[in-house]
């Protein structure tokens, strides 16, 4: 399975797509950089964790670098994981592979265990730098309770795009041609990013929680809830801890570590649940499928 | 033919979808030879070699590799057994080195081991001068060359090769073929899937063809030839000089000769076994002059088209 694991690595390092992506991300780290630069002053020291706006504050048009990486880490897990099995199977390479002494297993293993790999480096070098960067901007160095929730954010960053990744494998042991995959993989992923959420839940929920409790189908509002409640200690939203008039009755201060944890704990066990079970419907067909070249 | 019988099958079927492909199939292959396996297209060919790899499941049956049943290890089995798909692929972004590298890391052959062998194989391929160009570039002919080197890389017992010829021309045919045709010397037994008669007859010494996943008829090549076109009989052609009317009765005495007829100044014999030099003894006593004798040898096609003829007869009736 290494072997397989350090081919399937060099093959995303080595690609166009790869390369691109990184530019992307890299780029939008730096449109991020560029929203705080410009908020951050603005929002004030006066709740603590300035070095956490970094990732949060958005500049006039904007948008902070979270929700650019709540943008773009779907579409680097479906760019990773889409054209994984199906690319082998129409290019003769899968009989050949799978002729060789090794479990059938050990090849969708790799594949996947290879792109979280690559993901994982991908978010960590944005935040590094992000951080890096920051650090010189604003001059306030983070202090421990702000590194252990980036790093918590980084965790949860990467099982979210193990998620569409591992979605975009299904969709590849799925579907023969690689544009059937990679499109209902951006399918889906429109369908529950922006017409779930701002069309459909509102157009069929009646009352506020059962609005919530749709909205959450979505796997983008539990990362977007998640990274929030990580990053914005002082934000406890509607629904979250409370519901309704006790809201205006709290006080402003920031949720310590555990309390933050304790309420984004069930989204962090929700989306590694889908994710298993995206890998897990995979590996099943997978095993399963006839290996024929034609 | 001598040799044990190395990969056999036992009433082996496959369906898909309720279609049977390959019907109760009895296979013999023995150990390096170089063994025809026949049929038109449709006829099981590639899922008879799929199940004997192990990367399909019989519907029943059993077969045996080597003494390992394919279904139950699978491991056991492709660890021994090297194979050619029909539409070979490759990583196209990768040089033809880097492609053999991969195959040997899976195999567990070490580093400089896999160099070695990769220049020693490229080289027999006669594809050793573009070991560092990407397979993107390879022509058809290249890449199968190249699946050739990457069917050997592991040292098969035994290998595959699903239609190894097609889309290649004639040239490259040859070549291909004469590589494989060595491979019995290197210790590996090989298995030709093919619908291509004359290219097959060149190189098998035994062949079974099937039609509709069922055996029409298997054995060895020469043995297979007589029984089908002669009865059992070997065909001996005399060529005199003259046209003889009394020579038919002396070459009838010649004991084992079956039948005699002529054809202008040939004979035609029938005979139980090889005649051919008590035949000329008669024929020089007899005062002709001989010109030449030979043993009509058959041609698979004259197999293939005798036993499907009979195929279309029976279905017919």
């Amino acid at each position: 399975m290494a072997t397989i694991f350090r081919k399937e690595m060099a093959d995303y390092f080595t690609s166009i797509r790869i390369v691109i992506l990184f530019l992307l991300v890299f780029g939008a780290s730096a449109a991020g950089l560029f929203a705080s630069f410009q908020g951050i002053r603005a929002v004030g020291a006066d709740t603590g964790f300035v070095f956490l706006k970094l990732f949060t504050t958005s500049g006039g048009a904007i948008p902070s670098l979270t929700t650019f990486i709540a943008l773009f880490v779907p579409i680097i897990g479906i760019a990773l994981g889409f054209d994984a099995i199906n690319s082998e199977r129409s290019s003769g390479t899968l009989s050949r592979i799978l002729s060789q002494p090794i479990y059938r297993d050990n090849v969708i293993n790799a594949k996947f265990l290879a792109g979280i790999a690559t993901l994982f480096i991908m978010i960590f070098a944005t935040l590094l730098i992000v951080s890096g960067y920051g650090l010189r901007m604003i001059g306030v160095p983070p202090n421990s309770e702000e590194i252990i929730r980036i790093f918590l954010y980084l965790i949860l960053t990467v099982i979210y795009g193990a998620f569409w990744m591992g979605l975009a494998i299904l969709f590849s042991v799925l579907f023969r041609k690689i544009a059937t995959s990679l499109l209902s993989s951006i399918g889906l992923w429109l369908f529950f990013g922006f017409f779930w959420v701002s069309l459909i839940v509102p157009a069929i929920a009646k009352t506020t929680e059962a609005s919530l409790l749709l909205q959450r189908i979505s796997p983008h509002t539990l990362f977007g809830e998640a990274t929030t409640v990580l990053l914005l200690p002082i934000w406890r939203g509607a629904g979250l801890l409370t519901a309704g008039e006790e809201i205006q009755y709290m006080l402003l201060n920031p949720l310590s570590l555990g309390q933050s944890m304790l309420i984004v704990w069930p989204h962090i066990i929700g989306l590694i649940g889908i994710t298993a079970l995206c890998f897990a419907a995979s590996y099943v067909l997978f095993m399963r499928q006839e290996i024929r070249a034609t | 033919m001598s040799g044990k019988i190395v990969i056999e099958t036992k009433e082996l079927t496959k369906s898909y979808d309720g279609v049977t492909v390959v019907d109760r199939l009895n296979l013999h292959i023995r150990e390096k030879e170089i063994f025809g396996l026949l049929g038109p297209n449709g006829a099981g060919k590639t899922t008879t070699i799929l199940m004997l790899l192990g990367l399909t499941e019989p519907a029943s049956g059993n077969a045996w590799v080597f003494g390992y049943d394919p279904t139950r290890e699978p491991l056991k089995v492709k660890r021994l057994a090297g194979y050619l798909p029909e539409k070979v692929g490759f990583y196209e972004n990768l040089t033809a080195r880097e492609n053999l590298t991969f195959i040997a890391e899976l195999n567990g052959i070490s580093y400089t081991e896999a160099n070695r062998k990769i220049d020693e194989l490229l080289e027999m391929v006669g594809i050793g001068d573009v070991a560092n160009l990407a397979v993107g570039k390879f022509s058809r002919g290249m890449k199968q060359r190249l699946g050739i080197a990457d069917v050997l890389i592991k040292s098969p017992k035994v290998a595959f090769f699903d239609e190894p010829t097609s889309g290649l021309d004639p040239e490259g045919i040859n070549q291909i073929l004469d590589i494989i045709a060595n491979l019995p010397e290197m210790g590996a037994t090989v298995v030709i899937s093919s619908h291509q008669l004359y290219q097959v007859q060149r190189v098998c010494q035994s062949i079974g063809i099937l039609s509709k996943g069922k055996t029409v008829i298997e054995g060895s090549l020469d043995q297979l030839g007589r029984e089908a076109l002669a009865e059992g009989n070997y065909k001996i052609e005399v060529e005199i000089a003259r046209s003889n009317p009394n020579l038919i009765d002396i070459v009838k005495k010649v004991p084992g000769v079956r039948k005699v007829e002529t054809q202008g100044n040939l004979l035609l014999v029938n005979a139980d076994s090889d005649l051919r030099a008590e035949i000329a003894k008669v024929v020089v006593q007899s005062d002709t002059s001989l010109i030449q004798m030979k043993i009509k040898e058959f041609s698979l096609d004259d197999i293939y088209m005798k036993y499907f003829q009979e195929d279309i007869k029976l279905t017919e009736e």
